[in-house]
């Protein structure tokens, strides 16, 4: 019974620590093949285009809503203390920080990342990725790389316009329907909000990109056994990568702060 | 030349190769039948490095690759083209730009020069006018024809064929095969062809393997193969239920 025990606990510590190794191995041959044979400009583009273009209507639907919610409830909080001329920063600060990166992460996961697993799953196993070794063309170089850097460029801008709009939602319920005064909302957003807020928003949308890009790029391609295979490693990249974004957030707010 | 060495590989500690040891001769066409299920693909993969086998040695131009890195692979598969199963076309891009990639990936050609070389290509396999379509609009048939295409067009000196013509009725079968030997005689090139077409794959090669339980059984031409006494060669090109090979 003990025996039983101990020996599954130890097949699945094994078990981790192997797919941690793999997933860093992969994860520093993404890295070098960035650095040593970036590829055509193309094929990055062509995923900033994918990853970032394609979002762009489902970033700007969540900003807007999470930026009126934002208005709405701060405003009833701030009403409590008399502070109502307060929402503007508040609103700000919650998006540029916290809420812009994480919520503009999670979308992408949703939207783009999964695909990507899908698309390289597939590929695996119908002996795409095969097809390309055997005609000594680097899968990283065509499939991986270009994905991560396009992650890597196209999630902070996303982050950015996910802000902006998701302040002009909280502009939108707090001053247009809740009568704050417009002065107020942006005159304490401009005296609250600091460089170095922006910055760590900044940071943490490209860190998130690369971590969200790397982990759905690995769930991909080492999906196997058919087509649940590939659903199976979807589900895993899109939970894996949801879970990774809010640990490292968590991890970057606490330096950061 | 191809030179395997007591190639031993398992999945699940289910042995699919044991002990295959196997010389395949430069600019010849090498067949390798065998039932099904017996690691007919898997061997080609070894051939081509695709797979590690867990113990012996796989030689190709006197180098051994079980031993190479991953990033010194590119070098060896310069010399490789293979013709997939199920062709492996790029399934999100057409037929020209399938056929292309290689040539815009690793050529300085110019636009124009790509555009004849691809048409050539795929006129050499017999087809015409369908660079605009997507391999889900292909027949079986045209499928393996993009794909053989595809892998003659870098010139390499070994292409492997993993049933090329599986799954296509005998008249395509038969071009198939044609266009095998048809391209082997222009080019040259080393062919190692996994097939279960017998007797058609006889007329084609210059040598047949007969894999069975992990081994190589019985090498010989042709002709060597089909006077063969030897029981599990004599049921399988006969097609008999009779015999040591058990299909249950």
């Amino acid at each position: 019974m003990l025996r039983t025990f101990l020996e599954k606990l130890g097949a699945v510590t094994i078990f981790i620590f192997r797919e941690m190794g793999r997933m860093l191995i992969f994860l520093v041959m993404a890295l070098v093949n960035i650095i040593i044979r970036p590829g055509k400009p193309f094929h990055i583009f062509k995923q900033i285009h994918f990853i970032g273009t394609k979002s762009l209507f489902v970033i700007t639907l969540t900003a807007s809503f999470t930026g009126m919610v934002l208005g709405l409830q701060g405003y009833y909080t701030l009403a409590k203390f008399g502070s109502e001329g307060m929402l503007g920063s508040a609103v700000a600060l919650s998006l540029i920080r916290e809420l812009g990166p994480v919520l503009t992460a999670l979308m992408v996961v949703g939207r783009a990342g999964s695909a990507i697993t899908a698309e390289i799953g597939i590929m695996k196993i119908t002996e795409q990725i095969d097809a390309l070794k055997t005609m000594a063309l680097e899968p990283f170089k065509y499939l991986i790389s270009p994905k991560i850097v396009g992650a890597l460029v196209a999630v902070p801008l996303l982050c950015a316009i996910f802000d902006v709009v998701g302040i002009y939602g909280g502009y939108l319920v707090g001053v247009k329907l809740l009568g704050v005064n417009p002065g107020a909302y942006f005159h304490e957003m401009e005296r609250s909000v600091e460089w170095k807020d922006v910055w760590s928003g900044i940071v943490k949308s490209i860190s998130f990109g690369g971590i969200l890009a790397w982990v759905c790029c690995y769930k991909g391609y080492h999906a196997s056994h058919g087509a649940e295979g590939v659903s199976r490693a979807t589900t895993e990249a899109v939970v894996m990568s949801s879970v990774l974004v809010l640990v490292w957030d968590y991890f970057l707010t606490s330096v950061m702060l | 030349m191809i030179k395997l060495v007591d190639i031993h590989k398992s999945f699940d500690s289910q042995a699919v190769l044991d002990g295959l040891s196997l010389e395949i001769p430069e600019g010849r066409i090498t067949a390798v039948i065998g039932p099904s299920g017996e690691g007919k693909s898997v061997l080609l993969k070894h051939i081509i490095g695709l797979m590690k086998p867990d113990r012996g040695q796989v030689h190709v131009d006197g180098e051994n690759i079980t031993a190479m890195r991953r990033f010194e692979m590119n070098r060896v598969w310069e010399k490789f083209g293979m013709l997939f199963q199920n062709a492996a076309l790029f399934d999100s891009m057409t037929v020209f730009e399938n056929v292309a990639f290689p040539l815009e990936e690793k050529t300085r050609f110019s636009r124009a020069e790509i555009r004849d070389r691809v048409h050539n290509a795929l006129e050499n396999v017999g087809l015409r006018g369908i660079d605009k379509k997507y391999p889900d609009e292909l027949s079986g048939g045209m499928k393996k024809r993009v794909g053989l295409a595809r892998a003659l067009l870098l010139n390499p000196r070994i292409i492997l064929f993993d049933e090329p013509t599986t799954g296509l009725d005998p008249i395509i079968c038969r071009a198939i095969h044609q266009l095998i030997r048809d391209t082997h005689e222009r080019y040259g090139y080393t062919a190692v062809i996994v097939s279960h077409e017998i007797p058609e794959i006889f007329d084609i090669s210059d040598l047949v393997a007969m894999l069975y339980r992990g081994r190589i059984t019985e090498m010989g031409t042709p002709e060597e193969i089909r006077r063969s006494e030897h029981p599990v060669v004599r049921q399988f090109i006969s097609g008999s239920l009779e015999g040591p090979i058990k299909f249950i």
